[in-house]
């Protein structure tokens, strides 16, 4: 029962931070319609960036998630501008196929500058707390509280901002948020910010339980989807509760799989949540 | 260096399977297969595995279409109705499951070991040069008789629906044609021109490994054909040509630069790609042949 508890419990901190990323990947798509592969990626250059300032001037995990939003920002803007944004015309698939070749060209920018090897934070070890039979670890905690203060931090932003405002009506309406005089590049550019940011912390608060690599967003990258489409992809809310699920669903799996089979649990949980009820659990209704 | 030019071409031809396999739903239907490299490793590991237990090698490669085809079923009927986005997360994750597979369940597919001692067929009587020889006139061989089939099917009123399905989905509906049993046909052949490709592969090297279907694979593919020209089989046919051309001749980029470590080198070569898709999707969207439609007939009265 002990170990059921510990796993749902498990599931429920991993799956917050896995909502982080979700968000920027459903945020990008609600507003520009597609499909973006290298969010893996961008989690990847936040995550590295992270550890840069971890490890060479010592900075604790908040001011280096800060540090990772920024850094994945800004490379997801520069590569949305570059490589992205001109393509638009051309549909979501041949920005997504183009996202896979930035995915690629990124993950291994960062390969040829920090090497293959595995990177580890440099975090104060500390004992596990024990409370009604449960371990929690205050590493944990500490990135879940995080977690959700980004989460609370997004929320209010699109509820009460005016650009917040802007990007929920482009997402349901461009044509009609044009009539009202916003800027639809402006809004993407910055939608794709954001996005790119939450993935980027997303990327860093991952990857202070493990080490990180060039390959640790690629990785996240099916849990990521997983959790968005579960949701109902370019549903807010829906990222966040889809995200808590497949993190619960891959710790009660590995209870009874081998460890390795972690990542497949959200492929099936696609395929399920796919043939069952396409627009996820919050989606709209139009696919 | 004439062994080394036969190894690139037979290798060549079995990415042009892997091409034409992906520019018959892509440039067919307009749906896209990220999981390209799972399929490729499902017919690799079947008809490896089938021929280690005694099946004759004509058998088990047809065993890797069927299992092929079978498997591209498996992983779209779910999305086959939905926008392409769904279709390209599935397959992207399909591939991901297939190399997960592959490593775990070591009582079929050894682990990462790999698979070894896979038969390759009169290896023994003509020797690693006869065999060479012989294996890249069996690849040519297949590449022109699936390559024909498809052209011969993209001219036929079967090609004629796909893509009418391609511009315009509803309008094919509304025109009597049941868009859904077309895709999954389609996928389903497609599927299985890369499990052949994957038997061919294996009974090529003899040895294959999980590290052999990694996602790059897929990305080569996406390169060759959109640098062909999606919607057109010779184009995707040259294009995989091109790109093993391509990703050999960048094999000798650390020779140029000896600084760099081996790792750094792959890393160049991954990046240039990677830029190389960039740069077709947004100079040469087209391709180097491109599509040809044949002009609609006029109308009779002009309003």
């Amino acid at each position: 029962m002990t170990i059921v508890a510990q796993a749902i419990l498990n599931g429920i901190m991993t799956g917050m931070l896995i909502a982080i990323p979700a968000l920027g990947l459903t945020a990008i798509f609600a507003v520009l319609r597609y499909v973006n592969f290298a969010i893996g990626a961008y989690a990847t250059v936040g995550a590295f960036a992270a550890w840069y300032v971890n490890t060479r001037f010592g900075l604790g995990v908040f001011p280096a998630a800060l540090v990772a939003f920024v850094a994945g920002g800004v490379v997801g803007l520069i590569a949305e501008q570059t490589a992205l944004a001109r393509l638009r015309p051309s549909g979501a698939l041949a920005v997504a196929i183009a996202s896979i070749a930035v995915n690629l060209i990124l993950e291994n920018v960062i390969r040829f500058i920090f090497g293959n090897d595995l990177q580890g934070f440099d975090l104060p070890i500390a004992r596990d707390w024990r409370f009604a039979g449960l371990r929690f670890g205050p590493q944990q905690l500490q990135t879940a509280t995080l977690a959700i203060v980004i989460m609370a931090v997004v929320f209010l932003f699109l509820r009460f901002t005016r650009f917040g405002k802007a990007m929920r009506a482009v997402a349901d309406n461009p044509d009609l948020g044009r009539l009202f005089g916003m800027d639809p590049a402006r809004i993407a550019m910055i939608t794709v910010v954001l996005g790119a940011g939450l993935a980027g912390v997303g990327g860093v608060l991952l990857g202070l339980d493990t080490a990180i690599d060039p390959m640790t967003g690629s990785r996240l990258l099916l849990s990521i989807f997983a959790a968005a489409v579960l949701g109902g992809l370019g549903s807010i809310p829906g990222a966040v509760l889809g995200a808590v699920m497949i993190g619960v669903g891959e710790e009660l799996a590995v209870l009874v799989l081998p460890a390795t089979y972690r990542s497949a649990v959200g492929f099936a949980t696609i395929l399920l949540i796919l043939s069952l009820r396409p627009a996820g659990i919050l989606g709209e209704r139009n696919t | 260096m004439l062994s080394y030019l036969i190894f690139t071409l037979t290798l060549g031809g079995i990415y042009a399977l892997l091409a034409l396999s992906l520019n018959l739903i892509w440039g067919g239907v307009g749906m896209v297969n990220l999981g390209l490299a799972g399929f490729f490793a499902v017919g690799a590991y079947a008809s490896a595995l089938v021929a280690l237990a005694g099946v004759p090698l004509p058998i088990a490669m047809l065993l890797a279409c069927l299992i092929g085809a079978a498997a591209g079923l498996l992983a779209t009927f779910a999305t086959i109705r939905l926008r392409g986005d769904y279709l390209a997360i599935v397959t992207l994750g399909f591939a991901e499951v297939v190399r997960m597979v592959a490593l775990n369940e070591r009582w079929l597919t050894r682990g990462s070991d790999g698979v070894s001692g896979i038969p390759a067929p009169f290896r023994a009587e003509l020797g690693v040069d006869g065999f060479n020889l012989l294996y890249l006139a069996l690849v040519s061989v297949i590449v022109l008789g699936v390559f024909l089939t498809l052209r011969r099917l993209d001219l036929s009123p079967f090609g004629r629906v796909l893509k009418a399905i391609r511009e315009d989905q509803e309008l094919a509906t509304f025109a009597g044609k049941s868009v859904t049993r077309f895709k999954m046909q389609t996928f389903a052949l497609s599927a299985a021109i890369a499990g052949l490709a994957g038997a061919l592969y294996g009974h090529f090297q003899t040895y294959i490994s999980p590290d052999h279907f990694q996602p790059l694979i897929t990305i080569y593919i996406f390169l060759a054909v959109t640098a062909g020209g999606v919607g057109r089989p010779v184009g995707a046919l040259a294009g995989a040509y091109l790109v093993v051309f391509f990703l050999e001749a960048t094999r000798f980029l650390g020779e140029l630069f000896t600084v760099l470590e081996p790792g750094q080198v792959a890393a160049i070569r991954e990046v240039l790609v990677g830029l190389a898709l960039l740069c077709v999707l947004h100079l040469r969207p087209q391709g180097i042949l491109p599509e040809r439609i044949a002009p609609a007939p006029k109308p009779e009265t002009s309003v």
